[in-house]
This record gives structure tokens, sequence and C-alpha cells, in this order.
């Protein structure tokens, strides 16, 4: 045995050589800077006008300086490479920036429109084209609180029955039924209001309702429910049912003591997936609910508000600056409950990820 | 098992284990079993009842229906009805081709933006992306149809004057007079904005199933990341893309508001895309909806009856074509 | 603690002359050197590989540290070793396959013909075409046919051929495959057993006429008949190239292999223990380690 001698061994430091060295990244700089360049001059020299022009001189621009630069440096394949990379790169981009931009005009031109009388005010006194401080978006918030709670309790059961028959039973009409359930989710919402309006609108109640659009939106519910609810069942381990089984529980004991409660979170994500998926649907509840501008909490008598409807007439009515602002005011606390809803379904879901 | 005399062993007959279950877990079975089957009756009942209300219509139109372009009510001074002719042509043109756009535009940067995310980024810029795209999926119709109509028109309308001025020639990009606003090709491209999320995220799914073996294959023979890209990724994902694509055409092909608001919905058929005329059926039915009477409600349903059953079929084969792809992955 | 080997050739110990008794299981150190022994250096090919003081890294975790290996041009090199001891992390330093992982580190240099492949502006892609590699599980690319799968290289690189059918038929006959697969050009990759597919992907690394070949325990998925068939594909092979294979099984490293070298992991990173001609390393150890292992007290 070699006798080692520690204290003379340098020790190594981990390094990734790999990575561009600091020559290479000023090589990538000089090639981002000399195409800005090129864009400028194509931008001022040729018919391209605006941001978006610019974003396509930039473009064109970039991919052939990358393209030059990586053939000159390793030939063909490489520069191949290199386009594919621009490429991807600039369809992200692409893909972004309405997020972006719609965020960003959601809430500036709907800042404006706050104020504290939205929440407390509905409209029944107040015209889209008032001052914004008359008449608010109460019958619209209540509204739409009860047509989703109510299209909820109905979606619930159904969705969580479909998603226990998916993974517990498993039997012979699973695939059709999966089948289904993916189906029913490309259903167009207008379809879904047509469907309630033909078979309960018309013949049996003879009004628009709440009710009415809370039906129309468990149609849209319940596949984003029983898909989400689906998945989060599969990732119980079978192992956890065999016990209950083992322990002398029937299934149904087993599913609804051992399964359902360890994945009441992952339950409670779908839930919040399924409002989120409803609460902007406009088409469906302007066919069956119709709309109001008086504050209706009763759901089985008379047309029902909801914020897609008070956002939807203030900008048809109006033409003004002021019914603008009720426009935006009415997205934006749309946007703002959606990304309460998101943010609580990704917060619930990576608690359970960490678990 | 026995051993006979001549030395042969019978072999062993499995026995049929048979477990009858109790009576409480019949019960739950057959609650489990027709809840699950729900969605079958209520996809049923969609068709029973639109076809029942609209049968009436489809029956004294016969094939004009989808063939016809006109789609009027004539009345008298006493709101008689003097004539009525349904027909859904230009409507069912006008789907195609906005949903075209839409597919055309938004597909190939929904592929591109997935490869990106899936074989460029670095892991936290890349949750963070994803966190961004599935939260635009999230956001309702009207948001991205007064956006639309409000923010992206003015450029998108400079786009298309462009796209006329050096494209005019070919017969789709012509129009018959310079009106570029509320056309097709806007409303193709707030559905293109629409639909990006859904194809993204799938061919993101897919191609994170990329058997690894085959992509370090690819690298030890010294393949690029576009070679190896060509030579695994796509061939191994294709049936997923062609089925996110066509989620994403489903999904274009039923939109409501969005296209309601950009499109300046004009009733003739209109195949060129940048002349601000057009609609869908859903839209159409938006639009009538309010002052139809009965007998017009019933067409009414007969095109929504007509846009069930379309998008049903294509969401039918987009979904069979990405479930196929965990079983053969070719 | 790390060993260089001698360039000289070795003289072999009288050892091997029971080669044809059947009665006695054969000792390792008898099979081994019942090969040829090669002298390396002599062969007129391409260059060799060195590997200088690599160490290895995930995120904190030291998995390989300080190893100083020479590969001589037509060598077959056998990486032996308990599991987990990093031979595999060792021979994807050697190709640059060890980057891929997010978390990967390294230190230290790898030489091709007196060239570090980690140098900065280094193109990989053109360093993975010299050194090839061949993995555990045969995979051949499915949506190809048997053919397209062999110059698939080619294409992946965008290599220029004047002849691709002769191409094609040299790298199948050197494999070992022609005769099975010379009809079935056409079919598809997976029409094929497992030891057949192995035999496609070696065929597949020399289309790009690499003047290394690694291996990661390439016949560990694969029956007994293909594994004989491999080992002489190997040693066909080795007369006009460099091998370094990594094996759990040492009979095999003992049939296939000129020099071996053992590496070990206590627990903390892996290192090489010892390197020697294979015959020796089995038969003389020098390390307390090595024998222990060699003679199966641990493993």
């Amino acid at each position: 045995m070699t006798p080692q001698n520690l204290s003379q061994a340098p020790i190594a430091k981990p390094g990734r050589p790999w990575e561009p060295s600091r020559k290479e990244k000023g090589g990538k700089l000089v090639n981002l800077l000399l195409a800005i360049g090129i864009a400028l001059l194509l931008y001022f020299f040729t018919g391209l006008n605006g941001k978006l022009g610019f974003f396509i001189a930039f473009f064109s621009s970039f991919l052939v300086v990358m393209f030059v630069a990586e053939y000159r440096r390793a030939g063909i394949p490489a520069a191949q490479d290199s386009v594919l990379t621009t490429v991807s790169r600039f369809a992200i981009a692409i893909a972004i920036i309405p997020i972006l931009s719609i965020l960003s005009t959601v809430i500036v031109k709907g800042w404006r429109g706050l104020h504290w009388g939205l929440f407390t005010q509905d409209m029944s006194q107040a015209t889209v084209n008032d001052p914004i401080e008359n008449g608010g978006m109460l019958a619209a918030i209540a509204g739409t609180s009860i047509m989703v709670g109510i299209a909820l309790v109905i979606t619930l059961p159904i969705s969580i029955l479909t998603a226990l028959y998916l993974t517990e039973i498993n039997g012979k009409f699973a695939r059709p039924i999966r089948f289904l359930v993916q189906a029913m989710s490309g259903v167009p919402s207008i379809v879904a209001g047509l469907f309630i309006l033909s078979s309960v609108v018309y013949p049996i109640t003879g009004e628009r309702t709440g009710l009415m659009g809370s039906l129309a939106l468990a149609i849209l519910m319940i596949p984003t429910v029983a898909r989400t609810s689906e998945e989060v069942l599969l990732l119980i381990p079978n192992e956890l049912r065999e016990a209950g089984l083992a322990l002398g529980a029937t299934q149904w004991r087993t599913v609804a003591m051992v399964v359902v409660p360890a994945v009441k979170s992952g339950l409670v994500t779908a839930v919040i997936l399924g409002i989120a998926r409803v609460i902007g649907e406009t088409a469906p509840i302007l066919l069956v609910s119709g709309g109001g501008e008086a504050t209706n909490l009763n759901p089985v008598s008379g047309p029902m508000g909801s914020i897609p409807y008070y956002v939807w007439k203030s900008f048809l009515l109006g033409g003004t600056e002021e019914s603008s602002q009720r426009t935006w005011a009415g997205l934006l606390v749309l946007l703002v409950w959606v990304l309460i809803l998101f943010s609580a379904a990704r917060y619930i879901s990576s608690r359970n990820q960490k678990r | 098992m026995s051993v006979t005399e001549a030395g042969v062993r019978s072999t062993a007959i499995p026995r049929a284990l048979v477990t009858k279950p109790r009576r409480s877990d019949q019960i739950f079975r057959v609650v489990v079993t027709s809840g699950g089957l729900s969605s079958l009756v209520i996809l049923g009942l969609i068709f029973a009842f639109l076809a029942y209300r609209g049968i009436g219509v489809l029956q004294s139109e016969g094939l004009g229906f989808l063939t016809n372009s006109n789609w009027d009510v004539v009345e008298d001074e006493n709101s008689n009805i003097i004539s009525q002719d349904y027909g859904l042509a230009a409507m069912l043109v006008g789907t195609m081709l906005s949903a075209s756009v839409a597919v055309v535009i938004g597909v190939p940067i929904a592929v591109m933006s997935a490869l990106f995310l899936e074989f460029y980024a670095g892991r936290r810029i890349r949750n963070f992306l994803i966190a961004l795209i599935d939260l635009m999926a999230a956001f309702p119709s009207i948001l991205f149809g007064l956006w639309g109509f409000l923010v992206l028109m003015p450029s998108v309308e400079y786009w298309a004057k462009l796209l006329n001025k050096y494209f005019g020639w070919i017969p789709v990009f012509d129009v018959p007079a310079p009106v570029f606003t509320r056309s097709p090709f806007i409303a193709g491209v707030v559905l293109a904005i629409m639909i990006i999320p859904i194809t993204t995220s799938i061919s993101r799914e897919v191609f994170s199933q990329t058997p690894l073996d085959r992509i370090q294959a690819a690298y030890a023979l010294g393949a690029t990341r576009f070679s190896m890209i060509r030579a695994v990724v796509l061939p191994f994902g294709r049936g997923g893309i062609v089925g996110g694509a066509m989620l994403g055409l489903g999904r274009a092909m039923g939109e409501t508001v969005a296209v309601f608001t950009v499109l300046n919905i004009v009733y003739q058929v209109n195949w060129q895309v940048l002349f601000g005329a057009g609609g869908n059926i859903a839209s159409l039915i938006l639009l009538k909806f309010g002052e139809a009477d009965k007998e017009e409600v019933n067409a009414l349903m007969a095109a929504g009856l007509v846009l069930f059953l379309l998008t049903l079929v294509i969401n039918g084969i987009a979904n069979i074509l990405v479930s196929r792809l965990g079983k053969t992955g070719r | 603690m790390s060993s260089n080997q001698n360039n000289e050739g070795s003289e072999v110990s009288g050892e091997g002359k029971d080669m044809n008794s059947t009665t006695k299981p054969q000792s390792l150190a008898s099979v081994a050197s019942a090969r040829e022994l090669k002298v390396p250096g002599t062969n007129a090919l391409g260059t060799g590989l060195e590997a200088r003081s690599v160490n290895a890294w995930f995120g904190s975790k030291h998995a390989l540290k300080d190893v100083t290996l020479d590969f001589s041009s037509g060598t077959v090199t056998a990486l032996i070793g308990p599991s987990g001891c990093g031979k595999s992390t060792f021979l994807r330093t050697l190709n640059r396959m060890h980057e891929f992982i997010p978390t990967a580190a390294l230190a230290g240099e790898v030489l091709l013909g007196g060239k570090d492949i980690y140098a900065s502006g280094t193109d990989v892609t053109k360093i993975r075409l010299r050194i090839g590699m061949v993995f555990q599980k045969p995979n051949p690319f499915p949506s190809m046919t048997i053919g397209q799968n062999v110059l698939s290289g080619l294409k992946l690189a965008q290599l220029k051929v004047s002849n691709t059918d002769d191409l094609l038929e040299e790298c199948l006959q050197r494999a070992g495959l022609w005769d099975e697969a010379k009809d079935r050009l056409n079919e598809h990759a997976s029409a094929l057993s497992g030891g057949q597919q192995q035999r496609l992907c070696i065929a597949r690394s020399l289309a790009v006429s690499p003047e290394v070949l690694l291996m990661d325990e390439p016949c560990s998925a694969l029956d007994p008949g293909s594994t004989f068939r491999i080992e002489q594909t190997i040693s066909e092979l080795s007369k006009s190239m460099t091998i370094v294979i990594v094996t759990h099984n040492m009979q095999q490293a003992a049939r296939v292999s000129d020099y071996s070298a053992f590496m070990l992991s206590d627990g903390g990173p892996g290192e090489l223990i010892e390197v020697a001609p294979t015959s020796e390393l089995f038969s003389r150890p020098r390390d307390k380690r090595t024998e222990d292992y060699v003679t199966g007290r641990f493993g």
C-alpha cells in the first residue's frame, strides 16, 4: 500500500469547463450588438414600422449574424443549430409578450376605474356612461359568486364520482368515459348555453335565471375538475388502498376513509382550477342568465348579473371614456380574481409536493 | 397434480377465484359508475336537445343548411314571417378561415416555444415561463377579445395592409375594398394567441417524455442539439404535436366572444382573410340570439348542433392522437 | 492515490498452459494471460487517450477523485470495481457526456492526441465523433430502419461519405451483424433481438470512424450467446482503435481486456486503486483491496 501524503496533494476545485469562457461570452455580446446595429439600419431604411417592425428586423439580423458566426466557428451543423436556437428563443418571446401586454393593459386601464363604491353599489341607478363613481359591480360580483357556487355544488359530486370510477373501479367503461370527459372539455361554451336553453329554459322554466347559468357553467366545469381529480387520485400509491383492504375494510370504506382524505388538497386544487375555468365565461350566461342591473341574489327568479355581463354591457353600450373605464375596471376585478385562484392552486400543489 | 402410470403428469387447472362484493360495496359501485357515466349522459342530452329543436329547420333546409349562404328572416308589417332562409355556409367558411389562421400562426410558435422550454431553458427560467403560460391559459376569452380589439388591432391592421401591399397578388390576400379592421386575419391572430398556451403545454409534455437513452445515443454520436431534436424528439412526438394542434383548432373553432368583438360580422362568404368581414358559427349565434323569434331560435339551435358535432370530431381525433403517444411512441 | 501504468510490455509468467483442460475451472489470471498481450504503442494507429487528475462532482457530492489513467492506442482497457464506485461516471467524462447532468462539475484534463477535450473553444460534437460510446441498454433509433441507423451518425453530424453502401457493409461486418442483417436493411431496428440491436449500436458508432470506443457494460443486458459474439467483436475492433470497457463481470474483463483498472469508493469519491496488464492484476495484484475484490471477498 503506498502511503498517502495528504498534506501535499492539491485539492481539486470543481469547475465547469464546458460553459462559455469569458472570451466566448464576449464574442456573443459582440454578435448581439452587431445584430442590433444591423436591425436599426434595416429599420430606418425600409418600411418597417413600430415595435413589431423593429422586432422583425432584429429577429432577421440576429438570425443571419448568428448563422454566419457559428458557420465560421464550426461549420454547417453548428450553423443549423444556431438557427433553431434563435428561432425557439424568439418563439418563446412571441408567446410571452401578449401575456405581459394583457396584464399591463388591464392594470393600467382598469386602475382608474377602481373605487370603493365598485364593490358596494350595483348598476340599478346608473348607466354605463355615467361617471365611474356612480354604480358599481355589486350585482356582478354577487351574481358570479352565486352562480359559480351553485355550479360547484353540481359539479363536485359528478366530477369526483367520475374520477373515482376511473381510478378505483376502472371497469369496462373506463376508456370510453375517459374519452368522453376529454370530449366534453371541447364543448364550446355557447353550445353549453344553447343546451340549457333548449332543455331547461324553454320547456320548463321559461325565464332566464342564475340557476340556468349555473347549469351551463357546470357542464364546462366538470371536465376540468374530473380530470384534475383523476390525476391526483392516480398519484396515490396502490399500497395505500391495499393496506385498507388488508385490514378488512370494504372498498367504499377504503375509498372514503383512506383514499379521499389523502387527496384532499389535490381536490381543492381541482376545484380551484374549475372555478378559474368558468369564472370569465361570457357566452353561455348571456344566453341563459340574461343579466341585471339590480342586485339579484335569488338564483331561481329573474336574471342574475355577473362580472362578464357587466364588462360586456359596458363595452357594447358604451363608447365613452366612462364606459371604457368601467369595462377595464371590470376586467381588472376578473383578472385579479383569476390570479388569486391561480396562485392559490399553485401554492397548494407545491405544498403537496414538498410533503 | 398426479402422476399416472404412464408417467404423464396432469397439468394443474387454475381455480376460478370469485369474490362476491358486500352489499355496501355493490351500492358503492353502482353509485360511482352512474356518476362516471354522467359525462356520457350529458353529451347525449346535448345532442338530443339540440337535434330536437333544430330538426325542423334541418329538414326544411336540407343539405342547403350547410351550403347556402343566406340567413334571412323577412317579415311584413305585422311581424309575420313571410320567408325564412337559413344557410350556414358563410359562417362555416368563416369558422374554418379564422381557425386556420390561428393554427397556422399559433402552432409553430407553440411548438418552438415548447422546444425552448424543454431543451434550452435553464431550470428556474423554465419554471417561471411555464407558470406564466399556464396563467395565460386561464385568462377568460372576453379579456382576449377586448384586448385584441383595443390594443392589438391597430398594429395588426398595419401589418395586414403591408401584407396586402406586397402579397396582394395572391387571391387570399386581396381585398375588394380597403377595409382592414375587424377581419378574419385579426380574429385569427387573437385566436392564435389564445391557443398558444394549450398547444405549448401539450407539446412540452410530449417532448419531456422522449426516452432519454435515445437522446443520449444521438449526442454520443456527435449530434448538435438541432440534429438530435430532428432525429429523436420530433419523430417521437409527431402524434402528440398534431394532437395538440388539433386541440387548438377545436378551441379556435368554438370561440365566441373573442371573435365577436374583433370581427365584423357580415353574412357573406369571405375567403379573403385580410378583408374586414366574416364571422364564425358561435358568434353568429350570439349575434342573432337577442332578436330571434321562435323559428330562428330553432335555426340557431341547428347551427349549434353543427358546431357541437364539428368540435366533437376534431377533439376526438386530437385526443386519440395525444393518448396514443404513450403506447407506441414511435 | 494514483498509479501510472508502465508502457513497456510485460512478460507473462507461465500460468496459461492449461487452457485446454476442462476439468478445472480456469482461474481469471490464466484466462487473461491466455490472450496475446499486445505491446501498446507499436500499432500505427491514431492517438492515445489520457485522463489527468480527473475529478467529478454532482452538485456538492464528490463522485470521482484524482483519476489519472492512460489508454494507449490499440488496447482494450477494462474498468472494474463494485457498483457505485464511479466507473460509469468516469467513462462519461471521457466523451463529455458528463456535462449533461445539470449539477455536474469537473476538474482535471482529458487529452486526446495531446489536446485537452475540455479546453475552451473546443467543438464538443467533433470530440464525440472521435470518441464513441455504446450504452448498457441497446438504443437504436426506432423511427429508422437498420440501414438508416447505421448511417445515422453521418446524418447527425452532417458528414459526407462518397459511398454509403460500402460504409454500411463495412460497419456491419466489423460489428459482426452483416450476415444476419444484410437482407433486412430496410426493416425497422426494433425487429432485431437484444444482442443484434447492441451490435447494431456498435455498427452505428463505427460509421463515424472513432479513434476511441467507450463501452458502458455493453453485455450486461444480453444473453451469453450475444455476449460471446460481442466480445469477439471487441477483440477484432481493438486492432484498429482504443477501447475502454466498463464491466461488472471479472471473467469478461479477463477475456477481452489487455489492461484492467480497478476503481473503488468507500462511501466517498471513487478513486483509481490500481491499473496493470489484466493477467497481472488478477494474479499478482499489488494492492490489498484489489486482491480482495478479484478473489471475491467483496463486490
